[in-house]
């Protein structure tokens, strides 16, 4: 099934693109049929260049991990931020 | 079960066996200019034609590859980009990706680059005059929409999810669940479908069986077990051999009845 389950939110920082570093300005997440990842349905990550304007094809970074991946980093991220060091430094 | 038509084209057609497949630029919806790619055999025709509606992921390399597949058997095929205009110029992945940020491909844009792809294939000197339209995942959904909007000979529906879909489901730039749109569809429909599919799920296909039967639609709806979603695609883990071979002798039988010259 096509699942259309697409969020996007803000975000800021670099991203290492094929012609180097850039600014990222937004995150589209979905979970749905990926391109390339040999999986049916993938966790899809698109962090996309700061300031791109619709109607042009912006750099981006992406991402296409199986599920149990996705969520596995997913909570690797969240436990190095809530690590002591990273909340005072946050 | 539809027997194939003696006079319609097949791979085991006794004729020069030759396409010709390229890039080229189609006008599509509100008469801009839209990438396609276009593959045809060669040859004097006639020939009927066929608009592939590519899925999700976008107009990519295995959707090309279907699209060949006609010509081969055939059929001047196109395959309209419908996410050019997110990203002209960028690969598919890059394309698919703007265009899903930006919501998807409005219905309604979706149609009319689809509507000249049609006007595109009749208009080819060796034309026989009749065009079926195929899509497969998001395109199934889009090729029951075409079915029901367009000026088409036939259609197939490969996998469409949200043909039924609850009022959540819609979005601006899917307003309609093509399913109430049943009454008003001109083109005798082939459906294929995967029994062991969440969306469309078994349900979801005896719902569009009830409503194809209760307006007296010409149609044909099949459903492989052991087959989910995406069976015809060979580059997945998705892909069913048994089911996609007997698809594709479904789909030749199917145009071959409706798309043959009059």
């Amino acid at each position: 099934m096509c699942t259309y389950l697409t969020r996007d939110t803000e975000v800021a920082g670099s991203g290492l693109g094929a012609d180097g570093w850039f600014s990222v300005g937004r995150a589209v997440v979905y979970f749905d049929h990926p391109q390339d990842a040999p999986v049916d349905h993938a966790l899809c990550v698109d962090l996309v260049e700061r300031g791109a304007t619709a109607r042009s094809a912006p750099k981006r970074m992406a991402l296409e991990l199986d599920a149990t991946s996705a969520r596995r980093l997913a909570e690797t991220i969240l436990a190095v931020l809530d690590s002591p060091e990273a909340l005072e430094l946050a | 079960m539809v027997e194939p038509n003696a006079a319609a084209p097949t791979e085991e057609h006794d004729v020069y066996d030759g396409i010709l497949a390229e890039t080229i630029t189609i006008t599509g919806h509100g008469g801009d200019d839209i990438e396609a790619y276009s593959a045809r055999p060669l040859g004097p025709g006639p020939f009927p034609g066929v608009v592939v509606i590519h899925h999700m992921p976008g107009y990519d390399r295995a959707t090309k590859e279907i699209t060949r597949t006609f010509a081969v058997y055939g059929y001047s095929a196109i395959c309209p980009n419908l996410f050019h205009r997110y990203a002209p110029g960028a690969s598919p992945g890059d394309a698919a990706a703007a265009a899903r940020a930006a919501g998807g491909a409005p219905d309604e844009q979706a149609m009319g680059d689809v509507a000249g792809a049609v006007q595109h294939l009749r208009r080819a000197p060796n034309a026989n005059g009749k065009v079926g339209v195929i899509g497969y995942c998001s395109g199934g959904r889009q090729t029951y929409l075409a079915a029901c909007t367009l000026d088409i000979d036939a259609a197939v529906d490969c996998y469409g999810g949200r043909v039924v879909a609850t009022a959540e489901e819609l979005s601006p730039a899917h307003p309609t669940a093509p399913i109430d749109l049943t009454a008003q569809m001109r083109a005798p429909l082939l459906g294929l479908f995967g029994a062991d599919d969440r969306n469309p799920s078994p349900e979801h296909v005896a719902r569009i069986r009830q409503e194809l039967e209760a307006h007296g639609k010409t149609f044909e709806l099949h459903s492989f077990e052991g087959a989910g979603h995406a069976f015809f695609s060979t580059d997945r883990p998705s892909y069913r051999v048994d089911a996609a071979k007997e698809g594709w002798k479904l789909i030749w039988a199917w145009f071959g009845q409706h798309l043959a010259e009059a």
